[in-house]
């Protein structure tokens, strides 16, 4: 259903552990940046409980300083 | 079918990890550098016209090339010789051109005939504008007329729409919608200096070693400015606070994010100059040669009510009388106010007292939109005057404009009630200046201020005035306490004119709609928020029947028998009236450079004196205006003395309670530039931000269980809208906070917002009334 990029902004020398965290969740694709502060991050979802889910999933990682939305797409899957 | 699908979904996959990834490089989302400028350009442009402009959008006025081909403008990039963007361009400034080519633009008059809108021809338009003008006159009186324009008027549409109103039919019905967004600014340049406007500069951002950023999101809107206090930090280690009431992309960036309850910024400023007096960081010699100190009326009320009137009684006090007012404001009292720790009250004052080190005051909206923003402006001024921080290099207070031409038209045309090119109305020697300079009897200009621009549209509700032009503006989107203004304009007995580019809730309830000329569809020109005037030529023709504002304000005027103030020939009549306009303020203190300069180099800031700008007022060394001997001179004042203010802090008019727990405010979005009228149109910026939403706090949410994307209703005492909920998406609100933009007129915020005003500025706050939120 969706796919939205973010840039993940981590919490002060949490960059390599934020990283491990969100590469582990389903959905999330994680990319480095060439501005060394931040994480790309990319989800892709197929139906609105998987995004939910994946919300729940991102807001208890604690090296995650603030998640900011760069882009939005909905898009069928089928 | 399904590879088909496959592809599309991959590729939109590609787009979203190329935006973020655009974004990270970028340091900041919004920017566009100038590298990925070129490599965007329309294939095959090497034959294109670039021609110089200031950029449509908002008040940094970055300096632009617009590409032309065949007559139609097609591309954009930043100019590299400007000294405001540097060549840089935000996200809306990149995608400008496309604002003027949307589907639904106007390009005919309509006039509503039976309930409908017919096509007629501008002829016969203007001719039923002109006659509806003089039979409103003749029926109800000459302030039973009006004109409501904006800041994004060019100078010459704001200098002939005031000529007009105030010179010939003699009326001060003059407002623009900059009341809504920087009024504040100007009463508190005023009140401290006796002279509007900033006296440092863009410049300044080079040389300063702290930023502090008074409730101000300058990430999403001003990008380009605030990528150069971010380059500013990789070359130089800069320092960048963010004082504020919600954390935002600015936040992100900033080095340290500290959070103050609504309001109570006023209690935080009074708490950092208890600091600088406590700590013997006050610039002595600085202040007893330069500083006066004053104090005012308090408790002076919110203008809530109809007709609500107020007049500050200023009272000299002395230096030890302002130190035991400021008791009551230690950082541990303040502490309780406004929820910041005391040690981070204290972390600001120790920058601002510091004497090596250069400190930048930033805001906008934050401060000017609070209903005691002349004070909050008045209090920041307060730190730089005691420190003696102002007006050098790198030194500055700064308040920054919404608008392209909120200075330029709004502000130094003096488009407001009280306002002439040169003073204010209520003085006869202002008044003698102006009128000779109009061509126009001295007793045709009024005395007395009408309504300010809530009150004029409560006039309008009340039949007081029954005829309002509106020029490029949107206020069926932007007024607070809308409901009540949309159906005060909707009555019988009034005639309303609009004048724009598309269709918008504003067109909604005019008589007559006038197509208008955009941009660089029309010569013009623009003042930005460092006093910069930059001029654009006509590089395109405009569609249709449309028609400059400046230039449907001179043919009515000619109906209405005016033809030899508007003397003006069409092939060169925006040379001739700047040059007109030039004469109000010629001398040292306000001289604007000839047309030809402008035509020349990407603008000039007044002072323009000996062929030179002057980039620091009120310091000798840089301001030929300076005349006491002295290294400073605040030449604005009788005295050549700053006015050191005592202002306490007091509540907001409509706080949270038991029936309405949280604080409601509203502001913009990077994508969207105000009302979103034009960047609606642009399809990549639609698509990035199709509607506006309600940002929770995700404690609140979770304990409301609201998921982003889930309805909730907010409800206030004018009424109720629902909205899609963003939690941990762009910006995150404080506890019992939420934020929600006003650029969509399909979930128009402002039914909800409260129409309260600064007392001495008339700028309504829209960052601050109590609201319930329920999941529906």
């Amino acid at each position: 259903m969706a796919i939205k990029s973010y840039l993940a902004h981590p919490y002060n020398g949490q960059k390599e552990k934020l990283q491990k965290e969100l590469s582990i969740i389903p959905h999330c694709e994680v990319i480095p940046a060439a501005n060394k502060d931040v994480l790309i991050l990319v989800t892709d979802t197929n139906t609105r409980q998987e995004e939910d889910i994946l919300k729940e999933k991102l807001e208890t990682i604690t090296s995650l300083k603030l998640l900011a939305m760069v882009s939005g797409f909905n898009t069928k899957n089928k | 079918m399904y590879n088909s699908v496959t592809n599309r979904r991959s590729f939109i996959k590609k787009m979203a990890i190329l935006s973020a990834m655009t974004a990270a490089a970028a340091m900041f989302p919004g920017i566009v550098f100038a590298e990925e400028q070129e490599r965007n350009l329309p294939k095959g442009s090497g034959n294109l016209e670039w021609k110089k402009a200031p950029c449509r959008f908002c008040g940094v006025g970055c300096g632009v090339l617009v590409g032309v081909e065949n007559g139609k403008a097609i591309a954009v990039k930043g100019d590299p010789k400007s000294a405001v963007n540097k060549g840089l361009c935000c996200v809306k400034g990149y995608h400008s051109v496309m604002s003027m080519y949307g589907k639904d633009r106007l390009t005919k008059p309509l006039v509503k005939k039976n309930g409908r809108y017919v096509e007629t021809s501008m002829k016969e338009a203007l001719d039923l504008i002109a006659s509806k003008m003089k039979e409103t006159i003749k029926d109800y009186g000459k302030d039973a007329v009006s004109i409501y324009g904006s800041g994004q008027w060019t100078i010459p549409d704001g200098y002939v729409a005031s000529k007009l109103f105030k010179g010939c039919i003699g009326t001060n019905n003059v407002e623009a919608n900059a009341r809504l967004c920087m009024a504040s600014a100007v009463t508190g340049f005023l009140t401290s200096f006796g002279a509007d406007e900033p006296m440092g500069c863009y410049e300044d951002i080079d040389h300063a070693d702290v930023f502090v950023l008074w409730g101000n999101n300058m990430a999403e809107m001003h990008p380009v400015l605030f990528s150069r206090l971010l380059d500013n930090r990789l070359k130089r280690g800069v320092k960048i606070i963010d004082f504020a009431t919600r954390t935002t992309r600015t936040s992100m960036a900033a080095d340290k994010s500290i959070l103050f309850l609504p309001q109570t910024d006023l209690a935080v400023a009074n708490a950092i100059c208890y600091e600088i007096i406590k700590n013997g960081w006050v610039n002595k010699s600085f202040v007893k040669k330069h500083c006066n100190f004053s104090k005012g009326l308090t408790n002076m009320g919110y203008g809530l009510e109809d007709k609500y009137k107020f007049k500050d009684k200023p009272e000299k006090i002395s230096f030890e009388e302002y130190k035991t007012f400021l008791e009551d404001y230690s950082p541990e009292k303040v502490e309780k106010i406004s929820g910041v720790s005391a040690k981070d009250i204290k972390y600001m004052a120790a920058y601002y007292g510091d004497p090596n080190k250069k400190v930048m005051s930033l805001w906008c909206m934050g401060m000017n939109q609070h209903s005691r923003g002349t004070w909050i402006n008045n209090l920041v001024y307060n730190i730089h005057l005691l420190t003696g921080k102002i007006s050098t290099p790198g030194n500055s207070p700064f308040s920054l404009t919404g608008q392209p031409s909120a200075c330029g038209t709004v502000r130094e045309v003096g488009t407001l009630t009280h306002k002439l090119p040169h003073g204010v109305v209520m003085n006869p020697k202002h008044r003698e200046f102006a009128a000779k300079i109009w061509e126009v009897p001295v007793e045709n200009i009024d005395p007395k201020p009408t309504y300010h621009t809530v009150e004029m549209f409560r006039a309008l509700d009340r039949g007081d005035i029954r005829f309002m032009w509106i020029q490029v503006t949107n206020p069926m989107v932007t007024m607070p306490k809308l409901k009540r203004y949309r159906d005060g304009a909707k009555k019988e007995g009034r005639f309303i004119v609009v004048s724009d580019i598309y269709p918008t809730p504003t067109t909604d309830i005019a008589d007559v709609i006038l197509p208008s000329a955009m941009w660089v569809e029309r010569e013009g020109m623009y003042g930005n928020s460092e006093r910069r005037t930059q001029h654009f030529e006509q590089m395109v023709q405009p569609p249709g029947e449309a028609m400059s504002d400046t230039w449907q304000l001179v043919e009515v005027a000619k109906r209405m028998g005016f033809e030899k103030q508007f003397y003006y020939k069409e092939d060169t009549h925006i040379e001739e009236i700047y040059n007109e306009y030039r004469k109000h303020h010629v001398g040292k203190k306000h001289n604007m450079a000839p047309l030809a300069v402008l035509k020349e180099q990407s603008g000039a800031m007044w002072p323009y004196v000996d062929g030179k700008s002057t980039k620091w007022r009120f310091n000798a060394k840089y301001d030929p205006a300076c005349s006491n001997g002295e290294e400073f001179h605040f030449y604005g004042k009788p005295d050549g003395k700053a006015v050191i203010w005592q202002r306490p802090y007091e509540p907001a008019a409509e706080e949270p309670d038991a029936a309405y727990p949280y604080w409601l405010n509203t502001g913009r979005v990077v994508e969207h530039w105000h009302t979103g009228s034009m960047t609606r149109r642009i399809p990549v910026l639609h698509k990035a931000m199709p509607h506006a939403y309600v940002e929770l706090n995700p404690d609140d949410a979770k304990r409301l269980q609201i998921r982003t994307g889930d309805k909730v209703k907010l409800t206030t005492r004018r009424g109720e809208i629902v909205l899609p909920a963003s939690v941990n998406e762009r910006g995150v609100p404080a506890p019992m906070q939420v934020f929600v933009p006003f650029f969509d007129e399909n979930m128009l915020i402002n039914d909800i917002t409260l129409d309260s005003f600064c007392p001495i500025s008339k700028e309504p706050d829209y960052k601050k009334c109590a609201v319930q939120i329920e999941k529906v």
